[in-house]
């Protein structure tokens, strides 16, 4: 299939700045769960459209701004 | 609150009335706001649930903080009984009437300003740069409660006195809490804060003992203030505070 | 030490290749001793530095080394050119550190080049610095190699005197810890904070020491270049195979005779490789490919592996440092693994929620796996807890614990079953083979 520039937003976070305060699961649960400890794991960082709001307000909302969102311009085949 | 209204069944005018009234709701907000975010901030144990609904509170009780400071602030400078202009309003000590204690005031409006700015365009400040303003709510706390129970004209009222133990009692339970969970390390910042907690109930305690509950403060509250407190401003005070 | 006969070719140097198809350790195989300034400059002459200026492109020596196909040899492999090139094209003058940590117990490759070999790595410090448009070169070592540190002060000041380098070399003390030989800790620690990494991007090559671009490279990566500048290309390729070219010093410990750091050429198989060493000295149960970071291989299926990324990537393992430790049928690998696990847990930065939590949680659940006192969860957690530590701390620390944990688990699946069942096996109490040093935890003053 044709290799087409496909933007949109990657989730990224901090694990340095990351106090497992948990927020961000409570808030983007599609795509953050917690460890046994409360650290998250993330099950992806593709952020889609649909999602793009509740991921924008878990940045927002982390205690520590552990959380990125990056604009990416990514080259993607028409198989995802 | 049952003396307040009948204060102000009794008193010359509603703004003046509003003007306590505000700066009190304000205090016991603001005592909210900062005795929460003692209590949660920090991170120790793993927690589920609540944790987005906490911050939320937190921020939504700072909000209605400067909601009622507003209402507070100009209230009290439209009241035409007291001559305030509105620089008074963020520059400390510019005020002819009780300069110092209603300074303290202009203080920590200042700071929560910079707080409430700051928290405002925190994604783009950077986590470090936040935090340290932000720790500048612990400072307005104290300010605006000695600016309380220093001006306050209600004081001398038991209900007000009560409202402020109650106020204190609330946010060196929140540091006690806080430094309960906290466990070991840094030692010298739990040091600290344990001592801040034990210092500001006492020295209001003392304050309060000393002047605002003696007969007289009036005249002295003006006294203490910078040489731009002018003696026609005191004479309007002595009609305010005997109520 | 066997290799496979190389090329003997030189325009400036009779034999460039010494001994064993030697090159790093040429001077060591021809006198005995290690190299002072004066017997390296009569055997290479002075650093080509002519070659090392672009005058506005890039300069040939980056060329060089991008034909030459070298990788970093400090364990990740990247393309030694691209990495010049892009600090090259970096804003404003760069820094250059040449990382002699060696922080992985099983290894002390990096120890012996430069004792053997200093003013090799020294002269492709210098290269680098100039490649780059460098202003200065930071050599970092442990702090704890007291000796090494004077040396290379020393052999830094010799040159000064000569007027060798271009750029002032500071030769530093840093210290010791596992993750401390991360790129991102060292630029850290230069900058005037820990010895621990930091959360990426930027990365070093991108904003590194003083925020400029900085170029860390392994100091044997360093050597390769000074070489590689001196008789091109053409030559390096001589040694090894077209996928991977060159010769790398391994590091070669456990059940081998003659344990030791030996220089063999590229895509050697593993199998070969221990008869450098001698071959094996007993039974062999499996080896550890790569150090503590490394995979648990069965024996049998590794010994006709060629020594490349690629070969090992289909094994799930990789090059890593060039380690090799050999364990003997006698000994049992999940004790060695759990000794292991718990220094890596112990010697982490402790910036993480991985390193703080999930890392000692599975060291302690190899403990008592192969003291066997495993609970009747203990299988599953220990899966589950393995498999969320990869990818979620801010360096490779949790990826490469992790790593080491799931191959234990199954190059001794046997093992396993036996400890969960049984109890522990007879070995499990017998005198360690892998050399794991003491694992308490650091002292937060301790990492500046």
């Amino acid at each position: 299939m044709a290799v087409i520039g496909v933007s949109g937003h990657s989730l990224r976070i901090d694990r340095i700045e990351c106090g497992g305060h948990g927020v961000c699961a409570e808030l983007l649960p599609e795509l953050i769960e917690l460890d046994e400890w409360g650290y998250p794991i993330l099950r992806d960082t593709h952020v889609t459209a649909e999602l793009l709001g509740h991921a924008r307000r878990a940045v927002a909302a982390c205690p520590v701004l552990a959380m990125r969102l990056d604009r990416v311009v990514r080259q993607k085949s028409g198989r995802t | 609150m049952t003396g307040i209204v009948q204060l102000a069944a009794s008193g010359p005018s509603p703004l003046w009335y509003a003007t306590r009234a505000g700066g009190t709701v304000a205090l016991l907000l603001l005592t909210a706001t900062v005795a929460l975010g003692i209590a949660v901030g920090g991170r120790y144990e793993p927690r589920r649930g609540a944790r987005f609904e906490i911050g939320a509170l937190h921020r939504n009780l700072s909000v209605l903080t400067l909601v009622f400071l507003a209402l507070h602030i100009v209230t009290a400078i439209a009241d035409t009984f007291v001559n305030l202009g509105w620089l008074v309003a963020v520059v400390p000590f510019a005020a002819s009437y009780r300069t110092f204690w209603l300074g303290l005031g202009t203080v920590a409006f200042d700071l929560m300003l910079a707080v409430a700015a700051t928290s405002a365009v925190r994604l783009r400040l950077g986590q470090r740069r936040w935090k340290a303003v932000h720790w500048l709510g612990y400072a307005a706390w104290p300010v605006a409660l000695f600016h309380a129970a220093g001006t306050g004209t209600d004081t001398r009222l038991s209900v007000q006195l009560a409202l402020y133990a109650g106020c204190v009692a609330v946010v060196v339970a929140a540091v006690w809490w806080r430094l309960y969970r906290a466990g070991p390390g840094r030692l010298a910042a739990r040091l600290w804060a344990g001592v801040a907690a034990a210092v500001v109930p006492v020295v209001l305690a003392m304050f309060l003992n000393w002047g605002p509950t003696q007969s007289g403060w009036a005249q002295r509250a003006d006294g203490t203030g910078s040489a731009s407190a002018t003696s026609a401003a005191s004479t309007f005070d002595n009609g305010r505070s005997v109520a | 030490m066997t290799s496979s006969p190389t090329t003997p070719a030189s325009h400036v140097l009779e034999q460039p290749t010494g001994p064993y198809g030697t090159r790093l350790l040429q001077g060591w195989f021809t006198t005995g001793g290690a190299a002072d300034l004066d017997e390296h400059l009569n055997r290479y002459g002075p650093p080509p530095l002519s070659r090392a200026t672009g005058r506005g492109s890039v300069a040939p020596v980056i060329r060089a080394v991008e034909d030459a196909g070298l990788t970093g040899r400090g364990g990740a492999a990247f393309p030694t050119g691209r990495k010049l090139r892009t600090v090259a094209e970096g804003r404003g003058p760069a820094v250059v550190i040449a990382n002699g940590m060696e922080s992985e117990p099983a290894s002390h490759k990096d120890e012996t080049l430069l004792d053997l070999a200093p003013h090799l790595v020294l002269d492709g410090a210098a290269l680098a610095a100039v490649a780059v448009g460098a202003e200065a070169v930071h050599l970092c070592l442990p702090r704890t190699r007291h000796h090494q540190i004077r040396a290379l002060g020393e052999a830094v000041e010799h040159r000064r005197q000569r007027r060798l380098d271009p750029v002032p070399v500071h030769v530093h003390g840093l210290p010791h810890y596992y993750v401390s030989s991360e790129e991102t800790s060292l630029v850290r620690w230069l900058n005037g904070g820990d010895a621990r990494p930091s959360a990426t991007p930027p990365r070093p090559f991108e904003k590194g020491v003083d925020r400029r671009p900085t170029l860390v490279d392994n100091v044997e990566t360093l050597a390769h270049l000074a070489l590689i500048a001196r008789y091109g290309p053409a030559w390096f390729r001589g040694a090894g195979r077209p996928d991977a070219p060159g010769t790398t010093l391994v590091t070669l410990s456990g059940a081998v005779r003659t344990p030791g750091v030996y220089e063999v050429p590229m895509g050697l198989p593993l199998g070969e490789m221990l008869g450098t060493a001698g071959g094996s000295s007993q039974p062999l149960g499996a080896v550890l490919l790569g150090g503590f970071f490394g995979s648990w291989l069965p024996t049998d299926q590794v010994m006709s592996v060629p020594f490349t990324k690629n070969d090992l990537a289909a094994l799930g393992a990789g090059p890593g440092a060039g380690v090799l430790v050999v364990l003997p049928r006698s000994a049992c690998g999940l004790a060695e693994t759990a000794r292991v696990l718990a220094y890596l847990a112990a010697n982490s930065a402790r910036q993480c929620g991985p390193c703080r939590f999930g890392l000692p949680a599975v060291a302690e659940d190899f403990a008592a796996l192969a003291r066997g006192q495993a609970d009747a969860d203990l299988s599953h957690r220990l899966e589950r807890r393995v498999g969320l530590l990869a990818g979620r701390g801010a360096c490779r620390h949790p990826d490469g614990a992790s790593r080491l944990a799931a191959t234990a688990l199954r190059a001794f699946a046997d093992d396993v079953r036996h400890h969960l069942l049984s109890g522990p096996c007879a070995a499990a109490g017998g005198e360690p083979v892998l050399p794991v040093p003491d694992a308490s935890v650091p002292q937060d003053h301790e990492w500046r």
